[in-house]
């Protein structure tokens, strides 16, 4: 068995079946994350532990208990995650050495189904970016081209699981951070419905916009964890009570009867060559396969950028108050505390701890919500985000899954955009008005670029309609251009 | 009141801590005692990751609160986030409602001395606490048992005039809270504190004066000091032509003053929103109904009751209506007893002597109002006489033992005999044939007491008083 390439259940089930136990497949990941990482950048912290227990699951399929679905599978986890007993430092210096003192319920529900967790990964500061070029750990590469970012927030783990240095990861999606680099990296990303996934534990950075997602090898891979880690949970309030359906076993890469939306407002911005040919290419291959191509507007999707950038930055000026030194992590060295203004202590510690584009949008934020302002630039926002998702509603009347560009462009270089913000946010164009609509949406490896980086292709889908995504998606992996294809850090 | 011509406009905001047993959005204990930081989770102290999960107890302990303020209670309500930086607040944000509070529009009418006042209830809202710091010199600690423990606001218009208004007005609402058993109303321990709004205008005039916040007043005697003198204070700043600041002061309760602690100019910009880790709160009408028929009868409606149905005295039914656990165990005895008038006069005075004495709730009576009533009943039976019934109650508050049971053990039954007393009373004039006589002939005058009680102390106490009386008179004659 090549545990390189295995998909999750081929190494649970082995693992089960005790044809490899589980302590071999994470010294296998170990080596890889040993060898491999220092070109990469992925990994924050590896997980001391990780032989250990993986040993106890080993020892508990000993005994015949059952493990659960994941059995010994290696997981890295995004950062944003807390896991009991590593250090949760949402890429930032202020969290530089906090360590959780509890799992976040997605960690948690993985570890239930057997994971071994190997490590965290790296990410933007607090999720605040779209190329990874923010963390306070630094860069993280794009394993096809290392001079090429990975995308963002969660670069980490899209780079990771490109590399193959673990057989799952986890990433959270505010306004694209898991499809936009699981389309730079060519891995599946999925953003589930708002209120899917439990966001307990997951540091925030904009409440009303987070979800957490699987950003993992294959549809298959991607159905199979959604269902872990999906379904209410009694610490979040806004988790679903609806049953989590088995996307997995009942995934069919059938998209007969179907019918894709293509969204008028986004076959007119100019996309790059590469992407623009993928898009088409995959708007052909369904219509070979059976499905019929519709056309649906949500006109109100022209202001998603600017309306995800003011709900967002409003939300993480409140959400990221609480980092002020008093309690954990980052602390201004004050020689007379004393002697300091209340206020002062706030502002060296703050000042020190955060990254630049973490400030600027709490200065944004903190601007949105003030009183004068509020009016103007938050409440108008929340108005321009409830039509956004009312046009989407009556799209999905027409439509089964909308299909899309995830980004304009395939992966840039390191350092191209990360001086000029405005372009760096117009990056996630066609993935922010799904954030804002609460809808489920992914991105799944289709086209390559003529400089060989892989392009991914962006589904939606109403409300909790995740199945209907996973499937047209499943059928798009059949044909995809990436398939077969490694990155050349392999 | 007007002093020198002026009026003072005072309107509260009380803060009432809801008495559940776990916290405002978390599983912690709300247990006063606990030690320091003990009653704390990541939730509480505000961990990078963690939400906020509404306590229902609180929501319904809230319109509970709001029903009986005769507040308008809203289907939809929002928590909002209340920004502001201070070691004590974990999250850098408090948890609050804002533009769509659970409770508005009440109104509370109370007695001040004879007159009837009433006050607007402008709104009620739920928040959560914050933590305490202690600062020691040089370094501060900070005990974060309090962040998060569930409070209810209650803000009163601008509507009362007098610093005795408005500690009655306080006095009324906890009153009313206890009544309801969803706050203890214990001061000391923090679970009600008053914020007082004070302006003054002269006379005649109709704009308000600028209105200065006394915070954190924790006790209902310093809220009409603090705010006599506030009024004061003010009425002489006028006088002398200076502008009345909008600032917040503290009362000094050792120094009989309030001093400033910070003006409108450093106010805070809150930045409220809505929160987004917290849906809004639906209540249903039939959640509403249901609450409303479990709501107890509220002192006001009870103290009139009293009086129309039990016929008791104003001063009486009001006494016993000022906590409900007074009224309840009166209620209890009067059942008991039937003896409506009887039973309010052996609590007023007897009882609640013991238990000011014994320093113990009503709640912690060693008596049973079950007991009290049927030892009424046995007074009133003639089984046993009032001052007999003395020694009873004493012995039921020393042994908590059921009046029968003392009366059989003690051999306390009255004797209303005719004839074992008419033999007790021959005996007695045998013994004092010199005072017969002189009785008789009225060399001595008033010996009739003198055989009264030497007849008692021969039956120890138990010959039946009337009796004792009326076989005398006869045998005197």
């Amino acid at each position: 068995m090549d545990l390189t390439f295995a998909s999750i259940s081929e190494i649970s089930d082995a693992v089960k079946a005790k044809k490899v136990s589980a302590k071999e497949v994470t010294k296998h990941f170990q080596g890889r994350i040993e060898n491999l990482d220092g070109k990469l950048n992925s990994f924050t912290s590896k997980n001391e532990n990780a032989l250990q227990d993986a040993e106890a699951i080993d020892s508990r399929i000993a005994k015949g208990e059952d493990v659960g679905p994941m059995a010994g599978v290696p997981f890295g986890i995004k950062e944003m995650l807390c896991a009991k007993g590593m250090k949760a430092t949402a890429g930032s210096k202020i969290l530089e050495n906090f360590v959780a003192p509890y799992d976040s319920t997605v960690v948690a529900r993985l570890k239930k189904a057997g994971i071994v967790v190997m490590g965290k990964l790296n990410q933007d500061e607090f999720a605040m970016g779209s190329s990874n070029e923010t963390s306070y750990f630094g860069a993280v590469k794009n394993p096809w081209n290392l001079e090429c970012v990975p995308g963002g927030s969660s670069g980490g783990s899209a780079a990771a699981q490109a590399a193959r240095l673990v057989v799952g990861t986890i990433g959270t999606d505010t306004g694209g951070s898991i499809r936009q680099p699981a389309s730079f990296c060519g891995v599946v990303g999925v953003k589930p419905t708002y209120g899917r996934v439990s966001r307990y534990g997951i540091i925030a950075y904009a409440s009303s916009l987070d979800q957490a997602g699987p950003m993992v090898s294959s549809v298959k891979d991607a159905a199979l964890t959604m269902e872990v880690i999906s379904g209410f949970d009694d610490r979040d309030s806004t988790t679903t009570q609806k049953a989590v359906p088995q996307w997995s076993k009942n995934l069919k890469a059938d998209v007969k009867g179907l019918k894709i939306g293509l969204m008028k407002e986004y076959m007119k911005g100019s996309l790059h060559p590469d992407v623009q040919k993928t898009v088409e290419n995959s708007i052909e291959t369904l219509k070979k396969m059976g499905a019929e191509i519709v056309e649906v507007s949500v006109p109100m999707t022209e202001f998603a950028v600017p309306v995800y950038y003011l709900v967002a930055a409003s939300e993480a000026s409140s959400n990221l108050a609480r980092y002020d030194g008093v309690k954990y992590g980052h602390r201004a060295e004050i020689k007379n505390l004393s002697a300091i203004e209340l206020e002062d202590f706030y502002g060296l510690t703050r000042g020190e701890g955060f990254g630049k584009e973490v400030k600027r949008r709490i200065m944004l934020g903190t601007y949105c919500l003030s009183s004068g302002y509020y009016d103007a630039y938050y409440n108008k926002a929340g108005q321009v985000r409830r039509l956004i998702m009312n046009q989407y509603l009556e799209a999905f009347k027409s439509c089964d899954v909308i299909l899309s560009a995830v980004t304009t462009a395939p992966a840039f270089k390191i350092g191209e955009r990360i001086s000029d913000p405005l372009t760096m946010y117009l990056n996630d164009i066609f993935t922010t008005s799904t954030n804002l609509a609460g809808l489920p949406g992914l991105s799944v490896p289709f086209g390559m670029s003529q400089d060989g980086l892989p392009i991914g292709i962006q589904l939606t889908a109403g409300h909790f309609e995740e199945q209907k995504m996973l499937d047209v998606a499943a059928a798009l992996e059949s044909a995809s251009a990436v398939k077969g294809k490694h990155p050349h850090v392999i | 009141m007007s002093s020198r011509g002026y009026e003072a406009v005072i309107g509260i905001e009380i803060h009432v801590q809801l008495s559940t047993a776990t916290k405002m959005f978390c599983a912690d204990p709300t247990t006063f005692n606990a030690g320091d930081n003990e009653n704390t989770s990541p939730v509480s102290v505000g961990m990078p990751g963690t939400l906020p999960v509404v306590n229902k107890k609180a929501i319904e302990y809230s319109i509970k609160t709001g029903l009986a303020l005769g507040c308008d209670i809203r289907r939809k309500s929002i928590f909002a986030r209340k920004n502001y930086f201070y070691p004590d607040l974990p999250k850098g944000y408090q948890i609050s409602q804002y533009d769509q509070p659970l409770c508005e529009n009440g109104t509370i009418t109370f007695k001040v001395g004879d007159t009837s006042k009433t006050v607007s209830i402008t709104r009620a809202h739920m928040e959560e606490d914050a933590g305490k710091s202690t600062h020691h010199g040089e370094y501060t600690l900070i005990n974060y048992n309090r962040s998060g423990i569930p409070l209810l606001e209650i803000v009163s218009g601008p509507d009362i005039r007098t610093p005795v208004e408005a500690a009655e007005y306080a006095r009324n609402i906890r009153q009313i809270v206890r009544y309801l058993d969803v706050c203890d109303g214990n001061l000391e321990e923090g679970s009600m504190r008053c914020d007082c709004n004070v302006s003054v205008r002269k006379i005649g005039e109709t704009q308000f004066g600028t209105k200065v916040e006394i915070k954190n007043v924790n006790s209902f005697r310093f809220v009409e000091k603090a705010i006599e003198y506030e009024i004061e204070r003010q009425i002489d700043a006028v006088e002398r032509g200076e502008k009345i600041i909008q600032e917040t002061r503290l009362w000094d309760p050792d120094k009989n003053r309030t001093f400033s602690m910070r003006t409108k100019e450093d106010a805070q910009d809150y930045r409220y929103f809505a929160d987004p880790d917290l849906l809004p709160v639906i209540v249903s009408d039939s959640m509403i109904e249901q609450f409303r028929k479990e709501l107890p009868e509220l002192p006001i409606a009870r103290a009139k009751r009293f009086q129309d149905e039990h016929a008791l005295p104003e001063y009486d039914a009001t006494v016993l209506t000022t906590e409900k656990d007074l009224a309840d165990f009166y209620e209890a005895t009067a059942t008991e007893s039937k003896n409506f008038k009887a039973s309010s006069n052996w609590i007023m005075t007897e009882l609640l002597r013991e238990l000011n004495q014994a320093n113990k709730q009503i709640k912690d009576s060693p008596i049973k109002p079950q007991q009290l009533g049927r030892m009424i009943a046995l007074i009133d039976k003639g089984t046993i006489s009032g001052k007999i019934a003395k020694t009873v109650f004493q012995e039921m508050w020393d042994s908590g033992k059921d009046p029968e049971v003392i009366i059989k053990e003690k051999g306390l039954v009255q004797i209303s005999d005719p004839a074992a007393l008419e033999k007790i009373i021959d005996e007695v004039l045998a013994a004092n044939a010199q005072n017969v006589e002189d009785h008789k002939t009225g060399k001595k005058k008033n010996l009739f007491g003198f055989f009264v009680g030497a007849v008692m102390k021969a039956s120890k106490g138990q010959a039946n008083p009337e009796l004792v009386n009326k076989i005398l008179q006869e045998k005197l004659k």
